[in-house]
């Protein structure tokens, strides 16, 4: 049964969870509040055999909420970082990660705004983003849905390889490239459309493909012309999620913590 | 009557061991295990034009704000709870220092070819993105049937490296009990010379090697000396012993608001002895309290 009344966060992190459901025995990771609630929700609802971790060098037994610790966390596992990265070039890992730039190959930056030598903005740095984009499955999550987020052309710089054939000798990315799903505050995208094209999958209730396109620095492609609503959350997988975060971290992700169905708003 | 095997020395000797331009090579992560107490002796040194080679926290950020940085090797330099360096950030939208980016894994990579004496080891990190496109990359073709190109991602070779552990003996034999070691071994094994701060010096016995093999770093050949610096790690997390102290962090985060801020934080925190920097953060009991962070 459909929740009565559900917040935009709970909307996301249901579409998040979908990202991990088919994916068995990998390593979940969910980077920021959402991603991390959706892998901890795709865990506890549907796919048990997840590895999820405390975010510092162990496997969690059962998900950490986030925020401060609200009991003992239950530990299962060593996640130091040498093994993570053993772990992550074998592949079974589907990382869900929020980038400052994505462009229409699904290339993605979090490493300087301009130009890398002397940029306007100095970010963090490419991080693991490299080795995870060409090793295991990747999705998006990305809470502001603008053009400076989705950018025309490329991102400034190249932290995650995408599905970009200037970019590769013979045109052909590593068999690892393996780019899943696009969360964000409007819509539900992934890369199913022509070469990879990035496709509307679902619109967030209250949400016109114009809205997602006029924010969007490149043309999407749409999985039907009547585009699904993404579905909205069961009473169910609402109370869920109150359960995994206890600290209401999910609140503070969005200005004023909106509703999910704008039209109620 | 054997002859004494003793490694022990002072920060200021091993900063004195050091030359301008070098490539030093620095352990820990982040906000973690960073040898700061040697960091700090550089800061307070005449050393300059040095190639840095970090898993980079605010050991990057105060070497750049002390002018000491002429080329930065990292994948991020990163404070945790305060994603960016300010001082960090400050150098590179300034052109202050030039960069060679590099994803994680391939960093950990280019430490391990050093260390296996290898002048690259292949990979396929960094193909589709732009760290290759930066100079000094070059592609290998597998000599095998697959005939793969991939990444030669060369040796990161160092000339010092500074680490941070927890217990040490005089010979340099180590023991690193926070729950990850990161990649300090590495480090140890791609420089020729090696400095390791720790937290207590013990007599080797008191290392219990019996009971704590799995938190010995490596063989104490790869040491050349050993500082004894309690607190050496602070503001970074030396865990167990005790865990990154946010409130300092701050303090630091805010020392880039101006020059003035900036001075009036070497003062406090850098141009001072051992134990006044103890006192000035609030005591060594207060550093054992701190709380563990949540991630």
């Amino acid at each position: 049964m459909t929740a009565s009344s559900y917040s935009l966060a709970e909307l996301v992190i249901v579409a998040c969870a979908e990202a991990w459901r088919d994916d068995g025995e990998v390593m979940a990771t969910g980077i920021g509040p959402l991603p991390r609630l959706g892998a901890s929700l795709a865990k506890t609802s549907f796919n048990p055999a997840l590895q999820v971790t405390d975010g510092e060098v162990y496997y969690a037994d059962e998900p950490v909420p986030p925020g401060k610790r609200v009991g003992p966390v239950a530990l299962e596992g060593y996640a130091n970082y040498d093994r993570v990265f053993s772990a992550l070039w074998g592949g079974r890992r589907h990382a869900m990660v929020g980038p400052v730039q994505l462009d229409r190959f699904g290339q993605a930056n979090i490493s300087v705004i301009g130009d890398h030598a002397k940029p306007k903005a100095a970010m963090l740095g490419a991080r693991g983003f490299p080795g995870n984009s060409i090793s295991h499955p990747n999705s998006f999550f990305m809470p502001s849905h603008n053009t400076r987020a989705f950018v025309a052309g490329e991102v400034d710089f190249v932290c995650m390889a995408g599905y970009n054939p200037a970019r590769y000798i013979g045109g052909k990315p590593p068999r690892g490239l393996d780019l899943r799903r696009i969360v964000s505050n409007l819509a539900v995208m992934d890369f199913g459309g022509p070469e990879h094209q990035v496709r509307v999958v679902s619109l967030h209730p209250g949400v016109g493909f114009d809205e997602v396109q006029d924010n969007t620095g490149f043309p999407l492609a749409r999985i039907a012309d009547a585009l699904p609503v993404t579905p909205a959350p069961t009473a169910e997988q609402c109370a869920a999620i109150a359960a995994l975060d206890p600290n209401g971290v999910r609140r503070s992700v969005f200005k004023d913590d909106p509703a999910g169905d704008r039209r109620a708003a | 009557m054997t002859t004494m095997f003793d490694k022990r020395m002072t920060a200021d000797a091993v900063v004195a061991s050091l030359s301008d331009g070098m490539t030093i090579g620095i352990g820990g992560w982040a906000t973690r295990r960073k040898p700061m107490a040697l960091i700090r002796a550089i800061l307070r040194s005449d050393l300059k034009d040095l190639t840095i080679v970090s898993y980079g926290g605010p050991d990057v950020g105060m070497l750049c704000a002390a002018g000491k940085v002429k080329k930065l090797v990292f994948a991020f330099v990163s404070l945790d709870h305060y994603p960016l360096d300010p001082h960090f950030r400050a150098a590179r939208q300034t052109g202050a220092i030039e960069v060679l980016e590099l994803d994680e894994g391939m960093f950990h990579w280019g430490l391990r070819a050093a260390a296996m004496d290898l002048p690259f080891l292949p990979t396929r990190i960094g193909i589709g993105t732009d760290i290759i496109t930066q100079p000094g990359f070059r592609m290998v073709k597998s000599p095998y049937d697959d005939g793969e190109e991939l990444v030669a991602m060369p040796a990161l070779r160092l000339d010092a490296a500074l680490i941070h552990a927890h217990r040490g003996d005089a010979k340099g034999n180590l023991l690193t009990l926070s729950p990850d070691p990161f990649f300090d071994e590495l480090f140890t094994r791609a420089a020729p010379k090696v400095y390791a701060s720790v937290e207590q010096l013990v007599p080797t016995a008191d290392l219990d090697i019996e009971a704590n093999a799995r938190f010995a770093l490596v063989e104490r050949a790869r040491i050349t000396g050993v500082v004894e610096a309690p607190l050496g790690a602070h503001p970074t997390g030396a865990a167990p012993d005790y865990q990154i102290d946010l409130k300092a962090l701050k303090t630091y985060v805010d020392s880039a608001a101006s020059p003035e801020a900036w001075a009036d934080y070497r003062a406090r925190f850098v141009d001072v002895s051992d134990e006044a920097y103890a006192a000035a953060i609030g005591g060594r009991d207060a550093a054992a309290a701190l709380p563990r962070p949540v991630y």
